[in-house]
């Protein structure tokens, strides 16, 4: 077993550093205070090729591996969580599917423009009575016959990237079916986009953390998309959604992983310079056995991570592989490690860590919610105690 | 149109400069970037290219571990990477430097060849003009700004007290400014595609034209007696005067006592 990166993921890393100390870092505090989404920033990353990383070159994409995309976001998220979360909602839930699932003519329309960036990708699963409980969906399409349209009816709620996005993945209710004796919701995958009759925007919401990032609820009425926007086959849509949420969750353990690094770095060198009783507090050995705590738990989290990304490359070689346990895993460690590193890392800030011109007070905020979206900590813990008791 | 763009890989001077003992530079030891003024060079070209589809080459002069500022400008859109590495070309001076460089693009195609201005580390601002020489190659120098009108380059050359703008037929050969562009990043793809790359190696046989006399420690008129890091400025002096007289009476004196008035 071989820990060292490859030349090539050593120059991307670096590159993404570059990038991310350059055009994100000096944007980070300014976006978050004042909620605005960083459209300069997409614009750079499109330039630069960051919004189809992992997606081959002949579908318009980079050509390079799930660990290159993972890499991308943790350097991002190191230094501003939201833009990581752009790059990863993007990539990871619009896409990915679109990628696995769509169909030749769906590919060669979506995918060109989001991977070079022009076009921003978003994805809507949640809605205010389906969370965890997917499930529980009430978004349905209907289908007109007389007109060869499906017509969309409900709403998405917390969705990333919402009302900048141009391609969208809708989940909805497409039926029933019997299932094991029991009667479930039938439910299908769309591509909506942006600009549609009867597809609006709801209220924005005001969140505690990725304050930047354009979060909003998503509305149909009456909306009205053409026969051959369903995503994969009529019925299949639960499964693309698990799936996408699989392939999401790695984006997601990347940006927890690279908030809880970006802490640390920055902790690192506060409690060098901070001065208490005429010495460092970086001398203290409570600072001490707290950084070394931080850092192995960080290290441990970074090779979950890179495995996940690693497994679904095998994957995309030959699909009976699955990456779904190694994701969770991921993200279920990284997140927790993201939110205890960035809150311990206040700590060490003292008083000025509570103060919002240090960025752990940002990183401690933007954190929480690597724990909740993409399937919360406990969704990830029935994955995997799913997977040991099967 | 091909374009040929000499680049350099030179000390990071962020990370701190280090000395061997006999006082050269510890190039093992430092971090390393693509010379500021190359790399606006390499941009100018990309920019060509961009809207002409011309073939850019990069060219570098080094130890092998220089193929990595080579593999970094094709992750950024060069075409193809050239190294020139041989153990008899070590210790080159500028002259030697740009014998061997001259010596190995005589067997190379090129409309334009882009050189920076200086490289960082030694800045002499020399290799590209003696490269033109050695070519007898037309030289504009100090670049800011670079156009392609057919088989001409228009160029804007920095001068002290304003600019000339020039013109020349290709072949030609041009010294870049770092304030010439901002340079892109490289991409993902990019990077991936330029690790896969064969980078042609060349070394001292495939030198055309060159003669033993003029490569490596041997063939460098130049001898360094001795190299430093920057001499630290002091702390200064602090004054707290009360009043605003005080305070120009101090500077004053100052000045006097340096004999600046």
């Amino acid at each position: 077993m071989d820990f060292t990166l490859s030349k090539k993921h050593e120059m991307a890393r670096q590159l993404f550093k570059d990038f991310a100390e350059n055009e994100v870092k000096p944007l980070a505090q300014e976006i978050d205070e004042e909620h605005r989404f960083p459209r300069e920033t997409v614009e750079k990353m499109a330039k630069a090729g960051f919004m189809g990383i992992p997606v081959p070159k002949e579908l318009g994409g980079q050509g390079c591996d799930p660990l290159t995309y993972a890499m991308c976001v943790e350097e991002l998220s190191k230094v501003c969580g939201t833009t990581g979360v752009i790059v990863s909602a993007h990539t990871s839930l619009c896409v990915d599917p679109i990628q696995t699932f769509g169909t030749d003519a769906q590919k060669a329309k979506y995918l060109p423009d989001l991977c070079s960036g022009k076009k921003l990708g978003a994805f809507g699963l949640t809605e205010p009575g389906a969370g965890t409980d997917a499930q529980g969906q009430q978004t349905k399409a209907v289908f007109d016959e007389a007109t060869n349209e499906w017509v969309l009816n409900g709403s998405k709620c917390f969705i990333t990237n919402g009302k900048e996005a141009d391609v969208y993945v809708i989940i909805a209710v497409t039926g029933k079916i019997e299932k094991r004796g029991r009667v479930q919701k039938e439910i299908s995958a769309f591509l909506v986009e942006k600009g549609t009759p009867g597809f609006t925007f709801g209220t924005k919401e005001n969140k505690m953390g990725i304050c930047a990032s354009s979060t909003y609820e998503l509305i149909f009425t009456d909306c009205r998309i053409p026969a051959d926007a369903i995503l994969g086959a009529k019925g299949k849509g639960f499964g693309i959604a698990m799936h996408t949420l699989d392939g999401g969750r790695i984006g997601i353990a990347a940006q927890a992983l690279g908030l809880a690094e970006g802490a640390l770095e920055t902790t690192i060198n506060y409690v060098k310079e901070r001065k208490q009783f005429g010495r460092s507090i970086a001398q203290f050995q409570n600072t001490q056995f707290q950084l070394a705590d931080m850092a192995t738990k960080v290290e441990a989290a970074k090779l979950l991570v890179y495995k996940a990304a690693m497994k679904k490359a095998q994957y995309q070689q030959d699909h009976k592989t699955s990456y779904s346990v190694e994701a969770a895993m991921a993200k279920l460690c990284a997140a927790e490690v993201a939110m205890e590193v960035t809150t311990k890392c206040v700590q060490l800030h003292g008083g000025y860590g509570y103060i919002k011109e240090y960025d752990v007070e940002r990183m401690m905020r933007d954190a929480k919610i690597t724990e909740i979206y993409e399937g919360t900590s406990e969704v990830q813990r029935m994955v995997i105690s799913a997977n040991l008791l099967k | 149109m091909k374009i040929v763009v000499c680049i350099k890989q030179v000390p990071d001077t962020k990370g701190g400069v280090q000395f061997n003992p006999d006082g050269t530079l510890n190039r093992a030891a430092m971090l390393t970037i693509m010379n500021p003024d190359d790399k606006a060079g390499l941009e100018a070209a990309l920019r060509i290219k961009d809207q002409t589809g011309a073939e850019v080459t990069v060219v570098t002069m080094g130890l092998p571990k220089a193929a990595d500022v080579l593999r970094e400008a094709m992750a950024m859109g060069a075409d193809k990477g050239v190294l020139i590495t041989d153990r008899v070309l070590g210790g080159a001076d500028t002259w030697a430097t740009s014998t061997t460089i001259a010596g190995a693009l005589r067997g190379m195609e090129y409309d334009l060849i882009i050189t920076g201005r200086q490289a960082i580390d030694g800045d002499t601002a020399q290799v590209g003009p003696q490269i033109a020489e050695h070519l007898n190659l037309p030289i504009i120098s100090y670049a800011e700004d670079i156009k392609v009108e057919g088989d001409s380059v228009v160029v804007k050359r920095q001068y002290e007290d304003g600019f000339h703008m020039l013109k020349a037929k290709m072949p030609c050969l041009i010294t870049a400014l770092s304030e010439l562009n901002e340079a892109r990043y490289m991409t993902p793809g990019g990077i991936f595609d330029a690790c896969d790359a064969e980078i042609t190696t060349l070394g001292r046989a495939d030198l055309i034209d060159v003669d033993d006399s003029n490569i490596g420690l041997m063939g460098s008129p130049t001898k360094i007696a001795r190299a430093s890091d920057k001499v630290r400025k002091g702390a200064g002096e602090k004054f707290t005067p009360d009043t605003a007289d005080e305070a120009a009476k101090i500077i004053v004196d100052a000045l006097k006592t340096k004999h600046i008035i």
